[in-house]
Formats: C-alpha cells, structure tokens, sequence
C-alpha cells in the first residue's frame, strides 16, 4: 500500500526539468528500443517523404527531380489554372456531402439495425458488401447503371416512359451526385458497421435507466447515445474524410473527369501533370496543397482533441 | 559500355552470333487487334534472322497509360531491351540523363539520311551529335473521315473538303444524322492541330508548334481556327459523345453520324469492322484544304542497359534497331497496321485508297505536330483546355484564343 501511495504522490507533483530527459529516454528503456523501427519508418517514409515532396514543388523539375528554385512558380501556375480550382471546389462539395451523408445514413442504419431484427448478419452483409469492392469496380458498375444509352435510363424509355431522364453522369452540373451516389453506395456499409460496434458499446442499464426516465428513445439516441460514441464518430470522420480527400479511382472509373473537366478532383490533377505531363514540380506543389488543406482541418480538431488539460 | 562491346566482339568473332541466343525484352503499348498482329511482324523478323527471343511485353493505356510505367521502369534502374514511344519529346529528359542508347554507331552503315522519307523525323532523336531513336512509322491526324451511308440518306454527294462539310451540317440535322462524331477524353486533343493544319495553313502551323509564338494565336488565322472549334461545339454534346474513337468509326459506317476527324490509325478500326475505303467511308487528308500533312508517329528507343549485363542481349539490341528499320520488316509492319513507312525505296502496292493519298502528301514534306515541339507538359495544358472550351459553352472564343496564347508563351 505504501508504494502505491509513493508512486501516485510522485505523479501528481509536476515533473522536474532535470528529470525531463531522462524521462523521456530512460524511462520504459524497453518499449522505447522496440518502437524504434515504427519511429524510424515514420521519420523517413511519411515526414521524409513529406519533406521531399513540398522541397520539390519549389523547382522547376520536369520528368526528373532538379534543384533550380523558382520559388512560388509552381504554386502560380496552379492556382491560374482553371482545372485546379474546379477540381478544389468539387473536392470541396463531393467532401462535405460525402461526410455528411455517410455520417448520418451510416448511423441511421445503424439504429435500425439495432433494433434486434431477425437475420441481422444476413443484412449486415449485404450493407457490407459494396465495401469489398474497389472503386474501380464501383465506378465501373455505375457507369453502366448510369449511361444514359445503355443503363438506367435507356432501359425505362424502352419500358415505355419515354419522358425518363437519368443523365447525371453527362450532365457537367449534376455529375457531381452521380460520383456522390456511387461514394455512398459503397462507404455507407463501412460507417454502418462502426457505428453498429459503437451502439453495442453502449450499456444495457442506461437504455433502461433512459426508459425509466420516459425519455423518448430517439432523444437518448441524440442526446445520450451518440455522445457516448464520441471515440466511434472520431474514427468513421477520419476514415471517410482521408477517402475523400484521396479520391481518385472513382474518378478515373466513373467520369474520368468529364464531361470536359467538370468532374476532375485534386489527386488526378497530381497524376495527371506528373506521370501524363512529365512535370514533376506541378504536380508536387499540388500534392503539397493537398497536404495543406488536410492540415488546414486537422491541427485545429488535433489541439480541440489532443491540446487543453490533457482529457485523453 | 567499351568494354563490353569488346567482349561482344570477341565472342562474334568466336563463337559466330547463333550460338548466343539472347533474350529481348520489348515493351509497347500496341495493344489493339490490328496493332498487335503489326508488331508481331517485327517479333517475326528479328527471331527468324537472329535467332534471339523476343519478350513481348505489351502495356496497356498508351500514350497515358503505358508511357509513365516505361519511364519508370528506366528511371527506376531496370530497363528494358527496348520500347516504343511516340516519336517526339516525351524521352527528352531521359536522353539527356544519359539513359538511352546511343545509335549513331549501330546504324553507321545504313546512312539512315538517305533513305528516311523526311528529315524532321529523325529530329526528335538527335542529341548533341548523337542519334537516341528510331522512327519506325508515321502517324497523322490530319483526317477528315467521312460517312457515305449518311450523305446518301440526305441525298448530297459526299464533301471533298471542310467547308462543303460545314455547309452540310443544317441538313444532317434535319435528318436526325449526327454532324460529327466524337469519343470522349483525349479525341479531341488531336483536332484544334487538324484545324490549324487545314484552315491555318503551314505558316500557322510554323509559328505556334515551331515558334510558339502567342502572337500568331491571337492574330486572324488562328481566330478562324478558334471559331471552327466553336462550331464543332454546337454540334457536339456530352449525350452524344461515345466511349472510344473506335465507337466513332462505328457510327460512321452505320451512318449515324456524318464525320470525324481522327488519326490515320482510326483506319485500322474501320477495315476490322468491314469497312471498304471509297465505299463505306471517305477520307479528307488535311481536310481536303491543305497540301501538307502534320506527321508524328512512333520510335524505338534502347536504354542503356545496367552493368553486367549479358553481352548477347547487348548484342541482340543492335541487331533490333538494325531490323526495324529494313525495308523488309518496314514493309510487313506498315502494311499490317496502316501506317505510312519511314522509307519509300520499298514496294507499297498493298497500300489501300487513303495510304496511298497520304503517300502523295508526303512528298510535300511534313508538318511539326504538337508531339515534336511542345512538351507533353505544354500538350497536358492544352488538352485541359480543348477539353473545357468543349463541354462548356460559357468560354467564349476570345477566352479560348487567350487562353491558348498564354499556354504557347509559357511553353518551352
């Protein structure tokens, strides 16, 4: 008992400065050898990397990395280019609405789901099904689907209902939904499953003490349950938004951009000007914008998560 | 490199070249029925009188797809015997890195000059002195190609050149017949060069791919150009856009639509779908206004292979470049895939209607293409452009015209 009482007064008074050091390699020696390859790999693969790509989007190197600095050329040029700023703002619209949507249909699901219904693995497989196809397959499919010769809308004219108009996907203002519904179609699944993990976490009791109170049982979904959650929520925004901001197969197997360049996203942009038009430095300078927008989201939510008293 | 070419020597000169059967790898993205069955003309050639092995290493994608894996493959430090590519700038960076084979000896006794039916060709190969590839055909895009099923469903004679094909556009219409045909993503890349090329003439073509110069984008000439590619909007549209060129060669036999400008190589998908030159279809070179064509078309490059490499697959390198362009091995691939040969000393009377009107063009010299002088950079950001100004009708001409001006004066 005395040790214990030891050991917790000496963690609540704060931590010298001397002691700082030897803390922070001396203590738990063991572990710290052992994470040294994850460390390793992280300084050189992702922060060397990192480093690498926005050194370069600095020069003007064209099929091979050079060292000439024009400094904020290639950032110029980008944002002069009218493809780019198409393709920030689809990201941006695509984005919200994918996260939105994902979100809430996947929790909605979810519930339903909850609801103790009979061959629950059976439905919870179907939902998932879509997840374990690429985007290149879902793109494909889709495409069929949503030809306006050969798939959905062809198929209710020859019905018939000639007035039938399913066009999206050559129609540059409504592209952007046919990209939505193929994105939902396959991410929903995914978040549905996580959320579902996340309502099984929660206690009997409180549902029970939540149904003594008279609470309605959507407002101890809203206001009980999916607080509750906040760790499950964390981790489906996470995953869906590094999706979005990656897309790029959809893209390519759906649209591949068009019609004209309505549908384009940023990391085709980065494909294309660096493997298509040999432009190195082009294309990293929109890979590093495509870093700064992502930064741009997470420091603020890392500081609110990680930052203050140190809740976590 | 001297020294191995040493050790090649001596074992020539022992052991006589048989009995080192090399094996070759060859990659390209010839992947299409017609174009396969053409570079198995040449795998043909070089293992019958090599006696090495060709490793047959197709890509599929093209010039998009295929072309970023083979460069990678050669940056990456792991070359291959040899590769196709577009004849023009895409290996630029890569000769000058030293990667790429230096031809100059291998071909010495062929005098390559004397017989390479234009000189421009071998332009995009040659490197402070040195000769880094080896154009083994021509390309143009410089076609108009025309539906006879159409124009007979309207009942008028089929057009001879562009503006009696733009005066008949209102009738077509009428008749429910596409005007013209269009497969979506880089087809209309190759068309504002056609425009140019026929309308502009060669001047225009000099001084924007040759020159690039922005004044001339913005004069007259290249305005009418501009406005030519206005008119080809109003009767394009996503709905009727198809997925390939190939699918627009199609609805030109079936005479759903009346017209497409395309390179000679839609040729090849027309015959395969049936299609008889002067019956089923009509071709226009340089739209039937101009007398020169644009030529681009495809190389041969050897990368310089890694240290300790067998000397007979060196050896088998030098014995392919030397086939390729032979008249023998010209003449059976040219002839399979529709494509003019680089050299004329040889028999083209296979050649069907429009080879063979090509071949009369050629004499008149040909054009830089955009493949020659503007870097795939250059060509990336305006094939942006062609691409937006189709599908969206809120660019009006001037901002086109602008907007190509201020991508040739940052070429380079």
């Amino acid at each position: 008992m005395a040790d214990v009482a030891t050991q917790q007064s000496r963690t609540k008074t704060a931590p010298h400065r001397r002691n700082f050091f030897s803390k922070l390699f001396l203590h738990n020696l063991s572990a710290k050898i052992a994470a040294l390859p994850m460390i390793a790999t992280v300084l050189v693969i992702f922060v060397g990397c990192t480093i690498w790509t926005v050194y370069y989007s600095f020069t003007n190197s064209r099929l091979l990395p050079r060292n000439e600095f024009v400094g904020f050329d290639q950032y110029a040029r980008l944002f002069g280019t009218s493809r780019w700023n198409v393709s920030i703002t689809n990201l941006i619209m695509y984005g919200s609405m994918s996260l939105v949507l994902t979100l809430t249909l996947g929790f909605l699901l979810a519930v339903l789901m909850d609801q103790k219904v009979r061959f629950e693995s059976a439905f919870r497989t179907i939902m998932l099904y879509p997840f374990a196809l690429s985007f290149i397959v879902t793109g494909l499919v889709w495409q069929w689907i949503m030809n306006p010769t050969l798939g959905l809308q062809g198929t209710f004219r020859n019905l018939g209902w000639t007035g039938f108009t399913f066009d999206w996907i050559s129609n540059p203002r409504m592209v952007l939904f046919a990209l939505l519904i193929a994105g939902l179609w396959q991410g929903v699944g995914f978040c549905m499953i996580l959320m579902l993990a996340g309502l099984r976490g929660v206690d009997e009791e409180i549902w029970k003490a939540a149904r003594v109170d008279g609470i309605p049982t959507w407002r101890t979904y809203v206001s009980v349950v999916l607080p509750m959650m906040r760790g499950v929520l964390v981790t489906a925004v996470v995953i869906i938004g590094s999706g979005i901001v990656r897309l790029y197969d959809l893209v390519v197997a759906l649209t591949n951009g068009g019609p004209g360049i309505s549908s384009e996203v940023p990391a085709k942009y980065v494909y294309d000007y660096m493997f298509g038009g040999g432009n190195i430095g082009q294309g990293l300078a929109a890979a590093s914008m495509m870093l700064l927008t992502v930064l741009i989201i997470m420091i603020p939510w890392a500081y609110l998560e990680f930052g203050g008293k140190g809740r976590r | 490199m001297k020294k191995f070419a040493v050790v090649a020597a001596m074992a020539t000169a022992f052991l006589g070249s048989t009995a080192y059967a090399a094996e070759l790898e060859v990659t390209h993205w010839w992947t299409s029925a017609g174009e396969a069955a053409a570079i198995a003309e040449f795998a043909k050639v070089f293992e019958e009188e090599t006696g090495n092995t060709w490793v047959d290493s197709a890509l599929a994608g093209s010039g998009t797809g295929a072309n970023p894996v083979i460069i990678s493959r050669i940056i990456g430090g792991d070359p291959m015997g040899a590769t196709q590519m577009n004849t023009g700038r895409d290996a630029e960076e890569l000769i000058q890195a030293g990667l790429m084979r230096d031809l100059t000896d291998i071909v010495a006794d062929l005098d390559i000059d004397s017989f390479y039916v234009d000189q421009s060709l071998l332009e995009p190969c040659r490197y402070e002195g040195g000769l880094y590839c080896l154009p083994i055909n021509i390309h143009s895009w410089d076609w108009l190609w025309l539906s006879t099923a159409a124009y007979e469903k309207i009942g008028q004679p089929v057009p001879t050149n562009w503006d009696e094909y733009v005066a008949s556009w209102p009738a077509l219409q009428e008749a429910g017949i596409l005007p013209f045909a269009l497969g979506t993503g880089w087809p209309i890349n190759g068309i504002p060069g056609v425009l140019m090329a026929g309308i502009g003439g060669t001047d225009l073509v000099m001084q924007v791919n040759r020159d690039k110069s922005a004044d001339a984008v913005r004069g007259p000439d290249f305005r009418k150009v501009a406005e030519a590619m206005d008119m080809l909007r109003s009767v394009v549209s996503p709905e009727t856009m198809v997925p390939s060129f190939g699918d627009a060669g199609n609805q030109l036999l079936t005479g759903d639509a009346a017209g497409n400008i395309h390179g000679d190589w839609l040729q090849g998908d027309l015959q395969i779908a049936g299609g008889v030159p002067g019956e089923d279809y009509e071709c226009l070179p340089a739209l039937g206004l101009g007398t020169q064509l644009t030529g681009g078309g495809d190389s041969f490059y050897f990368p310089v292979l890694p240290e300790g490499t067998d000397p007979a697959v060196i050896e088998a390198q030098e014995q392919l470049a030397r086939i390729l362009i032979s008249p023998e091995a010209q003449l059976k691939f040219n002839l399979v895939k529709g494509s003019m040969p680089i050299r004329t000393d040889i028999d083209l009377s296979g050649a069907n209607a429009c080879m063979t009107k090509a071949l009369a063009l050629l004499d008149n010299g040909l054009l830089p293409s955009g493949d020659f002088s503007l870097s795939s950079d250059t060509q990336k950001q305006l094939e942006d452009l062609n691409l937006e100004f189709i599908a969206d009708d809120n660019i009006t001409v001037d901002d086109y015209v602008e907007r190509y001006a201020s991508i040739i004066e940052q070429a380079d």
